[in-house]
């Protein structure tokens, strides 16, 4: 297994954010988390990235432990992740943002340089990479996410909500450029996202949170049939009807 | 008939190359001859140019590079200075030897208080009080040191002026000068090649955004460190060289508060988190009050403050209009572009 939440909960003044979570990523799969606003999908993310530490259960990367370890030893063990509420580097430039992430995996800056020019390329943000990072759209910052967080050549990519507000044919593009990168590297990755289309199009295997407890989980075309799901997202009475 | 228009050379980091190089030739060769044809009271503005811009580059190591505001840097000015002051006339250990053990102490000094103030994640407004309660409680501690002088100052044994020992740093005004140049143009070259390097581009991202940064694999906590270690340790040679060059130190005008402030207003004016604007600043800001000085005198206006008055009105109209300093401007108009590093 590429990474193993076993039992993880947490809980932030006394609110119950993730409750007793447990599901595992295999190697090279493609997991979509889904659920409404609030069901905890962003704090098991900061969970695995080290951004604080499950209050109790044990999450296992390669079978090492990696909970309870600070976000920079999470990014060296292999694992990558964006933000959803972006945070680039502003006053820097797009091409420099990614030279960041790029001199984890490379030994120097020109190599760095070369490997972030390629991976704008990959997104179509090569014509962007002079600008100042302040200068991009919120489309584009979550872009910058996910290029800055390729760049450390992660084997497990973390996405948070990247595909909000993109335009049909733009999810597409971001779609097939995570199967490339899922197929050719080998890159294993966990979404989190509220664009069905991405989600039905990318992910073979979907968990569904819903105040901080997994409700269901399975396969995208039975997950979305699923009664509890309906309820969660649509209540009750609109189910029942 | 047509005639192509000649393209900029353009190194790897894109800026043209050709008008760069030239430039700063032309400012080497100027700084470099100054002293054939400059009297002593030229060499003096000079040479405190010189030192606020080493003074200046090094602040702007933590504040520019890594976005860490210490407001007390007078400590390392002063510790560097008594540290070499009291070697050579205790036991008459030259500057370029001490000055070693100088920047280490300053070193270790800013990384206690680094780690200090990063383990408990003092950080902001609250890291920049930090930094000046170190340097004020330094002062009053240095106050009581009988064997560094106490208040009563400590002095160096100053030689005739025209006799060169380049050794102990005692001499004449182009010595100072041409020492102050060379720790200048050293502190910049290094500047220079940490800011293109890693450091440099690991600093900048935690300026920007420290969370971002600890998730791209950077361990910030070490990053931030080395930045201190390194501004504390430079200061530290410019309080070598102010130590040797006005020959008196006390407590209570080398660690005090308005030395911190001073050190910083160069790279403010001239601008924040750039090689330049160190430099540039602490040449407008010297030659600004000196010029004020002239002007007043020459206009016969004798009213005390006067000067104090107009320097500050400059320095308002500068921040108001130029927020980012006055070499990320200067350096559009002069056609040097990009500087990325604001």
């Amino acid at each position: 297994m590429m990474l193993e939440i076993d039992n993880v909960g947490k809980s932030f003044k006394g609110i119950r954010a993730v409750q007793g979570a447990s599901f595992d990523v295999a190697e090279h799969a493609i997991v979509a988390m889904i659920g409404p606003n609030g069901a905890g999908k962003t704090t098991i993310f900061n969970l695995v990235a080290g951004v604080f530490a499950p209050d109790h259960g044990e999450i296992r990367f390669r079978g090492k432990r990696i909970s309870g370890l600070e976000p920079e030893q999470v990014c060296a063990a292999g694992i990558g992740r964006t933000f959803q509420i972006v945070k680039p580097f502003a006053g820097l430039s797009v091409l420099d943002n990614v030279i960041v992430g790029a001199l984890h995996a490379e030994r120097n800056v020109f190599d760095a340089r070369k490997r972030a020019r390629a991976i704008l390329e990959q997104l179509g943000m090569e014509q962007k990479a002079q600008q100042p990072a302040a200068a991009l759209t919120l489309p584009e910052r979550k872009r910058l996410e996910v290029a800055r967080a390729l760049a450390t050549r992660p084997e497990l990519l973390l996405l948070d909500e990247v595909m909000a507000g993109l335009r049909p044919t733009e999810v597409d593009g971001m779609v097939s450029l995570f199967e490339t990168l899922n197929r050719s590297e080998g890159t294993t990755i966990l979404l989190i996202e509220h664009v069905m289309r991405a989600v039905m199009a990318l992910s073979k295997h979907i968990v569904v949170l819903h105040h901080g407890e997994i409700i269901a989980r399975g396969e995208p075309a039975e997950v979305v049939k699923d009664p509890a799901v309906l309820a969660c997202y649509l209540g009750t009475e609109a189910v029942s009807a | 008939m047509s005639q192509a228009t000649p393209v900029p050379q353009v190194n790897a980091g894109g800026l043209p190359l050709n008008r760069t190089l030239l430039l700063g030739t032309a400012c080497g060769v100027v700084l470099l001859l100054l002293p054939l044809w400059a009297n002593n009271y030229v060499l003096s503005i000079g040479t405190l140019i010189l030192f606020l811009a080493l003074a200046g580059q090094a602040w702007n190591v933590m504040m520019g590079f890594a976005g860490l505001l210490s407001l007390g840097h007078a400590l390392y000015i002063g510790l560097g200075a008594y540290t070499s002051a009291a070697l050579f006339s205790h036991y008459e250990i030259g500057p370029w030897l001490s000055v070693w053990l100088a920047a280490a102490i300053c070193a270790l000094a800013g990384v206690g208080i680094g780690a200090l103030a990063f383990r408990f994640s003092i950080s902001g407004v609250q890291f920049s009080l930090l930094t000046i309660a170190f340097a004020e409680f330094t002062r009053i501690g240095f106050d009581h040191i009988d064997w560094l002088g106490g208040p009563a100052g400590l002095f160096l044994k100053v030689q005739q002026r025209e006799h060169i020992d380049l050794l102990n740093l005692r001499g004449p005004p182009a010595m100072f000068y041409y020492v102050a140049l060379m720790l200048c143009g050293g502190t910049f070259a290094l500047c220079r090649y940490l800011l293109q390097g890693r450091a440099g581009y690991y600093w900048q991202a935690i300026r920007e955004n420290e969370d971002a940064a600890r998730a791209l694999g950077i361990h910030t906590l070490r990053w931030k460190l080395l930045a201190v270690a390194i501004s504390a340790a430079l200061t530290g040679v410019a309080g070598v060289f102010f130590a040797f060059y006005y020959n008196s130190l006390f407590p209570e005008q080398v660690f005090h508060m308005s030395r911190s402030i001073e050190i910083i207003l160069a790279p403010v004016i001239g601008g924040i988190g750039s090689l330049v604007g160190p430099v540039l600043g602490a040449a407008l800001l010297t030659l600004l009050g000196d010029l004020s000085t002239e002007v007043l005198n020459a206009l016969g206006m004798e009213i005390p403050g006067v000067k104090q008055v107009l320097y500050g009105c400059v320095l308002l109209v500068v921040v108001w209009y130029l927020p980012h300093g006055v070499w990320p401007a200067l350096a559009r108009a002069l056609g040097v572009t990009r500087e990325q590093h604001k």
